[in-house]
């Protein structure tokens, strides 16, 4: 299969600090890649790296054979669309005029959105489930709607590849699986490449077909979640003791931890 | 699931249905003709329709009518700047005088004023001082390279409390005259004294409010967060440089002919908001024609109210503008 985005060798951080330190990959067409690692392992900064909204100071990162560092930001917005952890948006726009949003980076300056821009933003918005919020208010969504409608908007500008960045940290139970389950069938029926970064250990085991751990800007472990979440890993990472079972049902491996053990002092 | 289940009246933002729409824009396009028309007839001189057509008072009729134009380019400009900037710092009490161009126009005046410079070259200094406090409220704010939200707006507060205090300094050493001469301009005025400036303001005013325009999806995308714009494939850091680049240049050339007139470029683009949403396709140009009738309107009382002596239009935008826009607030809420 094709690699869409390939990373070599980066390094990169904020004021030249690096935090991301020699990371390279290899993402395909139909990854579901998960990216997980205890807090300021680098996760996000990779992420944002990977979609140049942070330039490296090493490395080299390649768009279908194309020098990331080249292309203008339309160019990378019309193959990667981005959702970050929680978008707050003051400004009351209609659903669907956040979700036409999604065609900026096809259209230029002095155009305007067409039918087919029309029919593309609304095929989005039937596969999301959101085609019966369309004239409602963005500030006025539940968490888990508005959610629905970023991944919209992110749908619209026909990306080759999805960043999300912790999508749903802020929502309970029942809209975590909800937007999951979408992003599986995006991956499944449409191709669509996806790199999540994920803090629940068991959505990204369930959901993510490979896994990157990251610690300390470096990647610690890679492989299929069977691989990567073994007790050894995630207890010499994440400091604590933890049990490692397969999910009855659908038999991937889940992290159950065991409380007051924090190896602080150990190592 | 079709929009058949949609509560009634939330349909104007969806393309196919938006007669309540035309119908606001309508609404808004009558006021503003009837403002303009009211602009021409009344003023400070009371005269009737054929007096004021009759040969003998043309120059009555040609000074209100670049009052008209003054008042229409300058209240656009205004509220245009202030939509500019609510958006790119995505702050509510954005406004275009937060960039420091009112109190460094003002220093310079006041400065040409004491020199004894004539009246004539006033706007020149002004304009220049308002370009030149941009400039440095810019290059405070600046953090590698990128324009800081933050420090954008902190910079331009402190530039102005550090100018304002500067002028009241001057005046308080200066004689009676100069401070006459300043008054006028610290209160704002649409008197027109120029042709020609009248007609280099509107140039520049209408030229940036149209490659302002180009701008509106960019401006959308900014207004949702600088990092969802850039993942839009907005060059935002370039964006952020052109819009505020035009800003200041709006703000200086209107602030240079009429002085500080607060209020409108804080409120009108609140307004507009909360009449037809915040897609600034459509809020550029009706916040143009809304703000246009409200400040004819206003400049009407300011001229009519105690006529002959005129009242600072600054005065009456304020007095005017807050009540509205507090009921227009508090109907939103209850919506």
């Amino acid at each position: 299969m094709d690699t869409l985005l390939k990373v070599e060798g980066i390094c990169g951080g904020y004021d030249n600090k690096p935090v991301i330190n020699n990371v390279s990959l290899e993402i395909k067409q139909a990854d579901f890649l998960g990216i997980i690692g205890p807090n300021g392992g680098g996760k996000s900064t990779l992420l944002r790296l990977m979609s140049r909204a942070l330039m490296p100071i090493k490395g080299k990162i390649s768009l279908e054979g194309r020098d990331l560092a080249r292309l203008s930001h339309k160019e990378i917005a019309r193959k990667i669309a981005f959702i970050p952890q929680l978008t707050l948006i003051n400004f009351s726009f209609t659903v669907w005029e956040i979700v036409l949003m999604g065609r900026i980076p096809h259209l230029s300056r002095m155009q305007s959105e067409g039918k087919i821009d029309f029919s593309i933003a609304e095929r989005a918005l039937s596969l999301t489930d959101t085609l019966n919020l369309r004239n409602r208010r963005i500030d006025e969504l539940s968490a888990g709607e508005r959610q629905r409608v970023i991944i919209a908007k992110a749908l619209t500008q026909e990306p080759l590849l999805l960043f999300l960045d912790e999508p749903t940290s802020h929502l309970d139970i029942g809209h975590q699986v909800q937007i999951l389950d979408l992003l599986a069938e995006l991956n499944q029926k449409n191709n669509l490449s996806i790199v999540i970064v994920l803090h629940d250990l068991n959505l990204a085991g369930e959901y993510c077909k490979n896994i990157i751990l990251l610690d300390n800007g470096e990647i610690f472990k890679q492989g299929t979640p069977e691989e990567v979440l073994t007790y050894q890993n995630i207890e010499s990472l994440y400091k604590t003791v933890v049990v490692v079972k397969d999910n009855p049902v659908t038999l991937k491996p889940h992290v159950l931890l065991v409380p007051g053990n924090i190896k602080c002092k150990q190592e | 699931m079709k929009n058949k289940e949609l509560p009634f009246g939330q349909k104007m933002h969806f393309p196919n249905a938006s007669f309540g729409l035309k119908r606001k824009i309508i609404l808004l396009a009558a006021i503003f003709i009837l403002a303009v028309i009211l602009g021409i007839l009344k003023g400070s001189v009371n005269l009737s329709f054929l007096e004021l057509i009759s040969r003998e008072n043309r120059q009555i009729l040609h000074l209100r009518f670049a009052r008209v134009i003054l008042a229409i380019v300058a209240s656009s400009g205004l509220s245009v700047c202030g939509i500019v900037l609510q958006a790119i710092l995505r702050n509510p009490l954005a406004e275009p005088y937060l960039l420091g161009t009112s109190s460094g126009a003002g220093v310079a005046a006041v400065i040409a004023l004491t020199l004894g410079a004539a009246s004539f070259y006033i706007p020149f200094a002004a304009f220049i001082g308002a370009i030149l406090t941009t400039l440095l409220v810019y290059y405070i704010s600046r953090e590698r390279g990128k324009i800081g939200v933050h420090s954008l707006i902190l910079s331009g507060v402190i530039v102005s409390i550090a100018f304002s205090a500067i002028i009241l300094f001057l005046l308080s050493t200066s004689e009676r005259q100069t401070l006459h001469g300043i008054s006028w301009w610290l209160w704002g005025n649409l008197e027109v004294f120029d042709y020609k400036l009248l007609f280099a303001v509107t140039l520049i005013v209408a030229l940036g409010i149209f490659v302002t325009y180009l701008f509106s999806q960019d401006l959308n995308a900014i207004s949702i967060g600088e990092e969802e714009a850039l993942h839009l494939g907005v060059n935002v850091e370039l964006v952020k440089k052109i819009l505020l680049f035009l800003v200041s240049l709006i703000t200086a050339a209107i602030i240079s002919v009429c002085g500080v007139i607060g209020f409108v470029g804080l409120i009108i683009p609140h307004i507009t908001r909360l009449v037809i949403g915040p897609n600034h396709r459509l809020l550029i140009p009706v916040s143009c024609i809304l703000s246009s009738a409200f400040m004819l309107l206003c400049d009407s009382f300011a001229r009519t109210l105690f006529s002959p002596s005129e009242i600072p239009i600054g005065v009456i935008t304020a007095i005017v503008g807050a009540p509205i826009f507090i009921i227009l607030l508090k109907k939103s809420e209850v919506k």
